[in-house]
């Protein structure tokens, strides 16, 4: 063997990626060839210098968020192409090609312009984006069977629990008295951020409320989607989402208790 | 695959990776802006693409995506930088560099470093730094590459070779 090919082999043997047969033969090599132990040498103090990790470069924060919306943005618009308005655009494309196709063109046209004003009217704003979130963990917990980490109807258990794991202390109230008991808490994760769920019964109907510190300031807003009925504030520098199956009269009546304008609050 | 619960399995799978395809790209891309660009792009084609995905090994998953979508970007924009692999091919490997400061590389300055790590042709930095950087094995650079594990050491083989003599001669004209 050429002290050419055992220049190669070097690198195997470097990478732990030589064949044994390869391996003895370089190793009965290099002490009799000063001029490969010096090129295994050199080659191994390469190594440990690039394999630091002095050279890997970091992704911008905001990176992981940007990447975040426009997955959303993309799973959302693939969502309303699905729907039939895409369905019945591809047979008229088809027709198109055909020579009497003036009308057909003009239905094409109409469709095409109806389809690219709907999806910039439909273009989700953050808050849409937020609330599809909220939405999807109030779901998950429900059938993931997690609904709760800390399981407890005591604030004063549910409340020290959030401790040390999200950086803020959220309000847990006791509204047992009204007639939304408290199950529990949980730690989830929204808008990339820890953020405490708290989670209170009405009857067969759970809620799950999320609290999280945010600097934005939002009057009660209201959503319906999917059956599920979501109310959404912010109050003393906290962001609120409320995310239920039950109806909205009585999810409004929790968020007036919430926000404590029944004038007991602890 | 749009219902949100894809989108949440997908995120949870390929999400942490962000890094090792942050670091590919630009080290492919050789600037932040287009390196950014290129990550996006890159998670969006295999968010289209995650009914082919079967679990597994998702870096490897992502990383192949991430590397098609900088191969493109680069025939668009910097066709002569591909073009000069062929020519790289050709060449056999010189005379490694024998001086003894290439013994003093222990202390090199990651600066130098990451220098001659960039003026390296496309094809080797790519393997170097799948090899060195994210730790990858033989195996698993031959799959994403898409080249046999033969070649993924003699190009390491070469790309060191070249990463030597920049660093012991620095010659500014490669790449």
């Amino acid at each position: 063997m050429s002290c050419e090919e055992y220049n190669t082999l070097i690198h195997g043997y470097l990478d732990g990626e030589l064949d044994l047969l390869s391996t003895l033969r370089l190793e009965a090599h290099l002490p009799e060839c000063a001029s490969c132990a010096q090129a295994y040498g050199s080659h191994r103090a390469l190594r440990s210098a690039m394999s630091s990790g002095k050279l890997n470069f970091k992704p911008p924060n905001e990176l992981a968020e940007r990447i975040h919306l426009s997955l959303h943005q993309a799973s959302k618009a693939e969502r309303v192409a699905s729907l039939s308005v895409w369905e019945a655009l591809k047979p008229m494309r088809w027709r198109i090609s055909w020579p009497s196709m003036s009308i057909a063109a003009a239905a094409v046209l109409v469709a095409m312009v109806a389809w690219r004003l709907g999806s910039v009217a439909s273009r989700p704003s953050p808050d849409d984006l937020l609330a599809q979130e909220v939405l999807s963990s109030h779901v998950r917990s429900l059938m993931a069977n997690h609904l709760t980490d800390v399981p407890s109807s005591d604030r004063h258990t549910v409340k020290p629990w959030f401790d040390g794991k999200v950086d803020f202390s959220p309000p847990v109230k006791d509204l047992s008295g009204d007639g939304f008991p408290l199950v529990g808490g949980r730690l989830d994760y929204l808008e990339d951020r820890p953020v405490a769920a708290l989670v209170y019964q009405r009857r067969k109907h759970f809620i799950n409320l999320f609290v999280w510190p945010s600097a934005e300031d939002s009057r009660l807003k209201t959503v319906m989607r999917q059956g599920y009925n979501l109310f959404h504030w912010t109050q003393s520098g906290m962001t609120y989402w409320a995310a239920s199956d039950l109806n909205s009269t009585e999810l409004q009546e929790f968020v007036r208790l919430v926000q404590g304008h029944d004038g007991r609050i602890p | 695959m749009a219902e949100p619960n894809t989108l949440t399995h997908f995120e949870a799978a390929l999400l942490p990776h962000l890094a090792a395809a942050y670091n590919l790209a630009r080290w492919l891309a050789r600037n932040d802006h287009d390196a950014e660009d290129l990550v996006q792009e890159a998670y969006l084609r295999a968010f289209k693409a995650f009914d082919s995905f079967h679990g597994g090994d998702g870096r490897g998953w992502i990383l192949a995506i991430v590397r098609n979508t900088c191969y493109s970007w680069l025939q668009q924009n910097r066709n002569q930088e591909l073009a000069q692999v062929f020519d790289e091919e050709l060449h056999t490997v010189e005379g490694h560099s024998r001086s003894p400061e290439a013994m003093l590389l222990r202390n090199a300055d990651a600066q130098l470093l990451r220098d001659a790590l960039e003026k390296l042709p496309v094809e080797f930095r790519e393997i170097l730094v799948l090899r060195e950087l994210e730790g990858m094995s033989y195996r698993e650079i031959a799959d994403l590459a898409g080249i046999p594990v033969g070649t993924v050491m003699s190009r390491l083989a070469r790309g060191r070779e070249r990463l030597q003599r920049q660093l012991t001669h620095p010659v500014n004209k490669e790449a």
